[in-house]
């Protein structure tokens, strides 16, 4: 992405953001509150409009709200906060809906898949049951393997754990490190320092609606080259 | 007794009119409201226009008038419904969808921003994502004020008896002028021919909602 700005009405949310992601990179981006790390992460699958600049996945440009865009929405998998799972339809029927609908895939192969997938991320056992009988954690390994249905060029986790309880975030960022490990593309909003040290290419730090420093998680995190990373990092790690 | 059984006949077409007056037109206006309900929600400026329009104009136009006006306003512009029957049941499809669309766009409403959103992320468009995330959840929603609506519409079809569709508000007026002295009646088993319709619809409608309901 290039030269990209948004507003929220006055407030100038994004200011001239140049990121480009590599494939099979992992890119964390951290930063305080209301910094637009979420709203970031969001114009790539274009959930937020731009008001301008580029954003490019895989050298092609993000169409208007469309069938186009729907097309190029499928290839980029997202996992929310709050797991956004259908909740009038059971953790199969979760993980099957894109392929089916998007792909058109037989049923009897996005339910096969669907099972590795859900086995994958360890929660096979729950396939029948719905979104609100399952933990938080359950339920965003389901996200996860909902998104991956899909085999997805990149994917985006926009605060994953921030809505779990403490014991359950392990579960999650687990699963989330051993796709880093299998090449996936990541771009990852995240305050879980421990797993932009494991699993981040690079740590990209934003503040006030800008990148602030985009370095690797070593560099950052031992010497941080902002006033400003060194302050919101004695923050966090102090504790 | 012998009064009312010499009247069955009368009675029992009448209730059929009522009843296939309130199902005609709540069949049409549950798919016409919806639409409309989609159409108030859709990215397009355009269609969000034309559904408020419509919506506000026969949610705020007594419904006799609208009778009024499919019964003789529209023989100005040389149109006219093949029978009086087909008239009520457009007059009372048009009016009843107005409130379907508002019951169902409050439902779509009541579904968490999320679910159009997660479904969006994995690339349904548009209709995909109403017509297979966010509708289904919106009807489980709506399932009482759209009960509100169907009883409403039962009592509604009564205005028909008003534009020469013999009913049962027709043929109650029809048996109480002939039988003054079986007034109290007449009257019982109109409304009791009333009750059949909405007091079984209430019932359905609880269990409808208990059924449907979605945990979250």
């Amino acid at each position: 992405m290039s030269g990209v700005n948004k507003w929220f009405g006055e407030l100038h949310v994004l200011q001239d953001i140049d990121l480009s992601i590599d494939r099979g990179e992992v890119v964390v981006v951290i930063g305080p509150s209301g910094s637009g790390k979420s709203t970031l992460c969001r114009t790539i699958n274009r959930l937020e409009s731009i008001e301008n600049g580029e954003i490019t996945i895989d050298g092609q440009r993000l169409p208007e709200e469309g069938k186009e865009l729907a097309r190029l929405r499928a290839d980029v998998g997202m996992v929310f906060q709050s797991f956004n799972l259908f909740a009038h339809k059971t953790v199969l029927e979760n993980v099957t809906l894109g392929p089916i609908k998007v792909r058109k895939q037989s049923k009897a192969d996005a339910e096969k898949r669907a099972r590795e997938l859900l086995d994958r991320v360890g929660v096979g056992p729950q396939a029948d049951k719905v979104p609100a009988q399952l933990s938080g954690g359950q339920q965003q390994r389901v996200a996860i393997a909902r998104a991956l249905a899909m085999d997805p060029k990149v994917m985006l986790f926009d605060e994953p754990t921030s809505a779990l309880d403490p014991e359950m975030i392990n579960e999650v960022l687990e699963v989330m490190i051993g796709l880093a490990r299998d090449g996936m593309t990541m771009v990852v909003v995240t305050h879980e320092m421990g797993f932009a040290r494991k699993a981040a290419n690079r740590v990209v730090f934003m503040d006030g609606g800008r990148i602030v420093e985009s370095s690797t998680p070593e560099e950052f995190f031992t010497n941080p080259s902002s006033d400003r990373a060194k302050d919101f990092l004695s923050k966090i790690l102090n504790h | 007794m012998s009064f009312l059984a010499d009247n069955f006949p009368l009675l029992r077409d009448a209730f059929l009119t009522t009843l296939s007056l309130a199902v005609l037109s709540g069949l049409v206006a549950l798919v016409l409201g919806t639409v409309l309900a989609a159409m108030r929600v859709s990215p397009i400026a355009a269609l969000r226009g034309l559904a408020t329009f419509y919506v506000e104009t026969f949610r705020n136009t007594p419904l006799t008038v609208v009778f009024f006006f499919l019964a003789f306003g529209i023989v100005y512009i040389d149109l006219q419904f093949p029978s009086r029957f087909i008239t009520a049941v457009a007059a009372l499809s048009l009016y009843t969808a107005a409130f379907v669309s508002e019951a169902v766009r409050s439902g779509i409403n009541a579904v968490p921003p999320g679910q159009a959103e997660a479904a969006r992320a994995i690339g349904l468009d548009f209709r995909q994502s109403l017509s297979t995330i966010v509708l289904p959840q919106a009807f489980r929603t709506v399932v009482p004020p759209l009960g509100s609506v169907w009883i409403a519409l039962a009592k509604n079809t009564s205005i028909a008896a008003g534009f020469a569709v013999t009913d049962l508000t027709a043929v109650l007026q029809r048996l109480a002028n002939a039988n003054a002295d079986e007034l109290a009646l007449v009257f019982l088993a109109v409304v009791a021919a009333y009750l059949l319709i909405t007091l079984p619809s209430a019932w359905v409608i609880g269990v409808l909602e208990r059924r449907l309901a979605i945990v979250r």
